[in-house]
């Protein structure tokens, strides 16, 4: 008897698996640049865990090349005006943007899923006075009120990482706020609610999770974002300093070289850059075919 | 007296600017009286002993409860007084004014720049799908998305001033060997032409190629990709539908029908470009050392010069707001969907 009830929804579950699987070589094949995302989703995951161990030059030594050398055999990517190894510094740098911009978009993802889902199952003045606190975010050109944030709180790695997460929040909430408002009387949740679980164990137990697809689009596409609003930080001086190898002061220290010529301490940070976000972006768009087939641009 | 529907939706839409204006008062506040440390020690200099750093905490009205700081705050910026630029010495409100052309000229000419080049753009991927011109907006797509600013105006340098030697070397908006024209509007290019004078228009032209196209680029990005899957939706209507069936021209039922109504979804992502544009305005000053109020704010964060950081801050929202402003009165006004008469 019990084996009988267990048969047919193990095998539904092994059939509704088979569909997921299905559809995600469906979508690869379709688009063949979402495996490629996924490759290079790793590749830099290893950079940033392994590569501080594997490159061939110390990053922040001075003089282990002849300075300004352009790329050659011994210096893949060249060396910079204090002779310092440009492909150690780019590899290294990886660590540093990719955590800086993790911790930005892990931060606004908690604390804007949970503004977000306060508001749009409670309602009423907890909506009103989020909603207004993320259109006032929203009021400023966000990298502008992030500079802003990290000249007033101070100019550090940490107050980068904040300074991102604050601009990034209003997505979040609003997002959160609208996936959890067409939820809060759905049947599933009706029937949680009246099986005895509390207000909070219904909205965090059991309608926040179906949140959570849309939510890793909006994450992936976001890191993007996050990495080149980072960089831009670092590019105009604030956060990261100088002998710390970080992708936007590698830039802003080959620019001012790059009017005489010397382009590899511009352009391999900066294609280093361009890649990190361009497979976020990639992933994002991948996510959203699997996710959400309707909204395929 | 009657206003028309228009006229009050506008209205309205003005008058919805007050609370949003009000809650950017409130953070630059709150981020004037965040400065690390004690504000008035600050202010009051490195040699300071105890009895002048209350004197100027004082000054300042510091010893005041906040809601009233809030109110002298509010009270001063009214009569344009946002402090003293410590790195230059005059008021933040002269040093901002004395800037502010320049970016303008900048952003608005880059704004316009990428609504020429993305508007059509998007029709003709839209129209077209999958053929040359759609892979070539899609390109240009994730171009924008991905390339940093400063590396795309880096790397333009690279090619049009060093490898090529077609622009002039990155250093403000006018050459050496000219004068700046009779400041009318501030804008060198409409000054000059104003003046006359063709050689400087071209010279300033030449200044602010490499810029404008940097920031275009990162510009058009958003506004092709909305034109073109705004466009799609709208020639996929079942009006487009009947227009096409009713016999009309091609040419009328795309741009009367479907381009009109396409229009709408792409002036309000125009909102989210500003504040995309007004950022990266920073880092294109930077990289072209322009000399407008971003590179001023970049400068004065070197030296920690917090007034002038915050009066930066605070003149980019207000005119992010009076942008988004303008975009939301022009919606209202070709909306076909309202009538002028109520």
């Amino acid at each position: 008897m019990s084996n009988l009830a267990i048969t047919p929804s193990t095998s539904q579950r092994a059939q509704s698996r088979e569909g997921y699987w299905h559809h995600l070589r469906y979508i690869m094949a379709e688009n063949p640049l979402t495996g490629v995302s996924f490759g290079l989703f790793f590749g830099l995951i290893a950079v940033a865990i392994f590569g501080p161990y594997l490159v061939p030059f110390d990053p922040v030594a001075t003089g282990v090349g002849p300075a300004l050398q352009p790329p050659g055999v011994n210096h893949w990517f060249g060396t910079d005006h204090l002779g310092r190894d440009v492909f150690s510094r780019v590899v290294v740098a990886t660590r540093l943007d990719l955590l800086i911009s993790v911790s930005a978009v892990a931060l606004s993802f908690v604390f804007g899923s949970i503004i977000g889902c306060f508001a749009g199952y409670f309602g009423g003045w907890t909506d009103r006075i989020s909603g207004r606190l993320m259109d006032t975010i929203m009021a400023f050109p966000l990298f502008v009120l992030a500079m802003g944030i990290v000249a007033a709180a101070g100019n550090s790695i940490e107050n980068i990482v904040y300074a991102t997460a604050i601009i990034n929040l209003p997505f979040y909430a609003r997002m959160a706020r609208a996936e959890v408002s067409i939820r809060r009387n759905a049947g599933f949740v009706q029937a949680a609610r009246l099986s005895g679980n509390s207000e909070l164990r219904v909205l965090f137990g059991h309608i926040f999770p179906n949140t959570l697809p849309p939510m890793m689009v909006q994450i992936s596409l976001n890191m993007g974002w996050a990495i080149l609003n980072a960089a831009g930080l670092s590019f105009i001086g604030l956060g990261v300093q100088p002998p710390m190898p970080e992708w936007g002061i590698l830039v802003a220290e080959g620019a001012n070289f790059i009017i005489s010529g010397e382009w590899w301490l511009v352009v391999f940070p900066g294609l280093a850059l361009m890649l990190a976000v361009f497979t976020f972006n990639l992933i994002g768009d991948g996510l959203r075919d699997l996710v959400d087939p309707q909204r395929r641009t | 007296m009657s206003l028309g529907v228009k006229s009050k939706r506008v209205l309205t839409r003005v008058l919805q600017a007050i609370p949003t204006i009000f809650g950017i008062l409130v953070v630059c506040f709150i981020l004037t009286r965040a400065l690390p440390g004690d504000p008035a020690a600050y202010f009051a200099g490195d040699m300071a002993d105890a009895e002048s750093i209350e004197q100027v905490r004082e000054n300042l009205g510091l010893d005041q409860p906040m809601p009233m700081q809030f109110v002298t705050y509010v009270g001063d910026l009214l009569q344009g007084d946002l402090g003293v630029a410590i790195s230059t010495g005059q008021t933040v409100t002269q040093e901002l004014a004395k800037r502010l052309p320049a970016s303008l000229e900048l952003t608005l000419g880059a704004l316009l720049l990428a609504l020429i080049i993305a508007v059509p753009l998007g029709v003709l991927a839209a129209t077209r799908p999958n053929s040359w011109v759609d892979h070539l907006c899609r390109f240009l797509v994730t171009a924008g998305v991905s390339l940093p600013t400063f590396f795309t105006g880096l790397a333009l340098l690279y090619v049009f001033y060093y490898l090529l030697g077609w622009a002039p070397p990155p250093m403000g908006r006018l050459d050496m060997m000219f004068l700046p024209p009779e400041p009318i509007t501030g804008f060198y290019t409409i000054d000059s032409v104003i003046a006359g004078d063709w050689a400087l228009l071209k010279a300033s032209l030449a200044q602010m190629a490499l810029p404008l196209i940097t920031l275009a680029l990162f510009t058009l990005a958003p506004i092709a990709r909305m034109t073109r899957a705004a466009m799609l939706q709208t020639l996929a209507s079942d009006y487009v539908r009947t227009a096409r069936a009713a016999g009309l021209s091609r040419r009328r039922v795309l741009i009367t029908y479907a381009f009109r109504n396409a229009l709408l979804p792409v002036i309000t992502t125009l909102g989210m470009v500003f504040s995309f544009v007004l950022g990266a305005n920073v880092l294109v000053e930077k990289v072209f050392a322009w000399p407008g109020i971003g590179s001023f704010a970049v400068e004065a964060l070197v030296v920690s010069d917090y007034a002038a950081v915050q009066g930066f801050v605070l003149s980019m929202a207000l005119l992010f707001v009076a942008l988004n402003l303008l975009i939301d009165v022009t919606y209202t006004l070709i909306d076909p969907r309202v009538g002028e008469d109520s």
